[in-house]
């Protein structure tokens, strides 16, 4: 069982913080992980994606080109990836940032206006939106949600974890 | 019988390559003379250039290392930051210093490394018989300028010493000779100047010396010196140009 | 030991720094730069040297002087700067130095790109720098790999005196996996050729590899290829998966062998007989292990993120007996499974 997660977005929404979140996360559940960022010019433009691998099975490509689920934090990136989520697969969309609506019939897509849900409580999209991720996945209990940013998250800054974890709380009970 | 004159100890006792009349002898000899004064040979890595003394490796009797061509400056840096109690020199001509290594030349100083590096200027390229370097006087004739070197065409030389002495990294940079008795003995005050700078961590020296080459001059050692007076030092003239406290 | 999740790049200077590396000498190139930044931060703190250089040339000429005095000293780059240090790495392989080369390769010629790539094979093991002359080429294939592939490159360097090359690549110096760094043994060994001083206790050392006769240059190189001929009947190494029944056996390296791993279990699961031999020395060439692995084979793949630089060594492997395609991907393009697996099912005529 392999799970292939591609979060999309800009340049500091997270993007990178959520994928080594839950790449800790796989790690803490005894996985395979692998992370693999976009790096270069593209990043210096503002667009930021990262390739997360969990599996059972040692991992072979760490590049997702089908994710089985998709982040989108933007339009530029709902619009280059929502074609390549696998049949069957799962897109978690901030409909704050993107005001589309995606067409396939294939796959399920929640909308979350993660960034307004940020904006109110303080918090961060990004991980808004990874709570609705694991509500509708199964993918980590909290208990390995926290664990695994306790590994992210320097001791200096432990505080945020408490809000990391009332954030995804947020996207998992939003309907 | 007392002795008033011998080879220095940490100069080897074997015949140097070089032509008659070339003052490379006598710059090694100097470079000796302040080896042994000092008593560092044992604690004394030496980084030869490419050019007429890439065989310095051979003459020098404290550890050798030879660079390739124009990168002493790095190696150098590579010896003494991994050696940083060791006494590290570069020995190095024009062509491989001012032309192929003035980046590794330009940084090493502007770094302030703690190294000495003895730049040997005769403004040809010897090695390989008598092209153009990049200290060759405008008008004067080598094998890659055969009728001068015309500046529109070919530039102007570079003084090392006055560009290094803008540089904060630079202790010392001075200019000798060793075209007369009393060039010499100021030539062994730099040089020895140059290795107490580095005995006492002040950062890069560098001494530039005026030197011969009858050979590729086309002229008879006598007139070569003569050459080197009247035209090389009134071009690059001989001074102190640089020597302050480096504040790192 | 705790598994951590580390890029690649950050791994390997942890792994370098564990293992007695001294100095490191760098310059920023994409995609490699954090290997440089991990120094940065842990070496000076860690009792070693780290010196950003102005060039890569100065930078490898660095590790010449470092190499010379007998600490174990390291360079890393990628493609563009790794010809820069081409010139030195001559001289430090004609010189008889140890010392340790990281290429994250990117997509090349020129400024090339700066995704992942394998286009620097050749380079790497046929042409790094002029003359007569060959450095080890290790290449890794995970984070872990990468880690534990340092501390043996640089045994085997201070060994057998001579350069060592890891050739790994964008996507496995970007990527995080999990890593444990292994309890370091010390390797230190005696180097009494070093230039470090004679403290008046023995003839000076020279370090050099210029041999004005060319009788004594001849006799220098041929016994230097005796030792690379050790090291050839020695040092070959290769992982083989699923080839003892395979009909079809991918051989492919670094990064591209995950990829192709992925499509040798995508062939099984559709009943084909696929394997992967992946070389982890590609100099030496690990020949015979391909040869004897592809023995009942009925046709090889050789995939490469190039146009196919390794496949002229896998056809000598095989000495020309066997049916060896090829396919790549370049330019920084990473092949995938899928598309590898077609290349499977052309080779065997399966539809």
């Amino acid at each position: 069982m392999t799970s292939e997660i591609l979060f999309a977005g800009f340049g500091g929404q997270g993007i990178l913080f959520s994928g080594k979140a839950f790449a800790y996360c796989g790690l803490i559940a005894d996985k395979e992980v692998s992370w693999l960022p976009s790096y270069g010019p593209e990043m210096r433009g503002g667009a930021a994606n990262c390739s997360v691998c969990i599996s059972d099975e040692p991992i072979g490509s760490p590049l997702i080109t089908t994710p089985d689920y998709l982040v989108a934090m933007n339009i530029p990136s709902f619009d280059k990836f929502i074609g390549t989520v696998k049949p069957g697969g799962k897109a978690f969309i901030d409909s704050t940032m993107v005001d589309e609506k995606c067409e396939r019939t294939d796959i399920d897509c929640y909308y979350v206006p993660a960034s307004q849900l940020a904006s109110e409580h303080n918090l961060s999209a990004n991980v808004i939106l990874m709570g609705k991720l694991i509500k509708e996945t199964g993918l980590f209990t909290f208990d390995e949600i926290r664990k695994g940013l306790e590994k992210c998250i320097p001791a200096s800054k432990a505080h945020l974890i408490d809000k990391n974890i009332e954030a995804m709380k947020i996207g998992y009970d939003y309907e | 019988m007392a002795v008033v004159f011998e080879r220095p100890k940490s100069l080897a006792d074997i015949r140097l390559h070089y032509c008659p009349g070339c003052t490379h002898g006598i710059i090694h000899r100097l470079v000796c003379e302040v080896i042994d004064e000092m008593g560092i040979e044992g604690d004394t890595v030496g980084v030869c250039p490419v050019g007429c003394s890439v065989f310095a490796y051979n003459y020098f009797n404290c550890d050798m290392i030879e660079a390739p061509h124009g990168r002493a400056p790095a190696v150098a840096t590579g010896v003494k930051r991994a050696q940083p109690d060791k006494f590290v020199f570069t020995y190095q001509g024009d062509g491989d210093l001012a032309a192929i290594g003035t980046c590794e030349t330009v940084h090493a100083a502007t770094r302030g490394e703690n190294i000495v590096v003895i730049f040997v200027n005769n403004t040809i390229y010897g090695m390989t018989g008598g092209q153009m370097a990049p200290t060759t006087l405008p008008g004067q004739v080598s094998t890659t300028t055969p009728f001068g070197r015309d500046p529109k065409l070919a530039g102007f030389p570079v003084r090392v010493c006055e560009m290094l002495s803008t540089l904060d990294g630079v202790a010392l940079a001075q200019r000798v000779a060793v075209d007369s008795v009393p060039h010499i003995r100021e030539a062994k005050k730099a040089i020895r100047k140059a290795f107490e700078n580095q005995r006492d961590k002040k950062g890069f020296s560098i001494v530039e010396v005026l030197s011969t080459c009858p050979t590729n001059w086309g002229l008879s050692p006598v007139d070569a010196i003569k050459r080197l007076q009247d035209e090389m030092i009134p071009y690059y003239p001989l001074g102190v140009y640089a020597d302050k406290e480096v504040k790192f | 030991m705790e598994k951590k999740l580390m890029k690649g790049n950050e791994a390997l200077a942890e792994a370098a720094i564990r293992c007695g590396c001294k100095c490191f000498f760098g310059y920023p190139i994409t995609p490699q730069t954090e290997l440089s930044e991990y120094m940065a931060k842990r070496m000076n703190a860690s009792g070693g040297v780290f010196l950003q250089a102005e060039s890569e040339i100065a930078a490898i000429n660095m590790v010449l002087g470092a190499a010379s005095t007998g600490v174990r000293a390291m360079t890393s780059s990628s493609s563009p700067g790794i010809s820069l240090k081409s010139e030195g790495i001559s001289y430090i392989a004609g010189s008889d130095l140890p010392c340790v080369i990281i290429n994250v390769q990117r997509g090349g010629p020129g400024l090339g790109g700066i995704q992942p790539s394998q286009a620097d094979y050749w380079q790497a093991t046929k042409g790094l720098g002029h003359g007569d002359f060959h450095v080890l080429v290790f290449a890794p294939s995970s984070v872990q790999e990468v880690v534990d592939m340092v501390s043996y490159a640089f045994d085997m360097a201070d060994k057998y005196r001579m350069p060592a090359m890891l050739l790994s690549d964008g996507l496995l110096g970007q990527m995080m996996e999990p890593v444990v760094f292994p309890e370091q043994k010390s390797e230190a060994i005696e180097k009494p050729w070093a230039a470090n001083g004679h403290k008046n206790e023995r003839k000076h050392n020279i370090i050099n590899s210029l041999y004005i006769e060319a009788t004594d240059l001849e006799n220098t190189v041929v016994e230097r290829y005796k030792k690379y001929d050790e090291i050839k009947a020695t040092l070959p190494d290769a992982e083989t998966y699923m080839t003892d029944d395979a009909e079809y056996i991918i051989t492919a390296y670094g990064a591209t062998a995950r990829v192709c791993k992925s499509a040798v279990n995508l062939a099984r699961a559709e009943g084909i007989k696929a394997g992967l031999i992946r070389p982890k020395t590609l100099w030496p060439f690990p020949s015979e292990i391909i040869k004897n692995a592809t023995e009942n084979a009925k046709a090889i793949l050789c995939v490469e993120m190039s146009t196919g630089q390794m496949v002229d060594d896998v056809k000598l492997a095989v000495e020309c007996k066997k049916n060896v395609e090829f396919f790549g991907r370049t330019g920084g393009v990473i092949p995938t499974p899928a598309e590898v697996l077609a290349q499977i099912k052309k080779l065997g005529g399966i539809e």
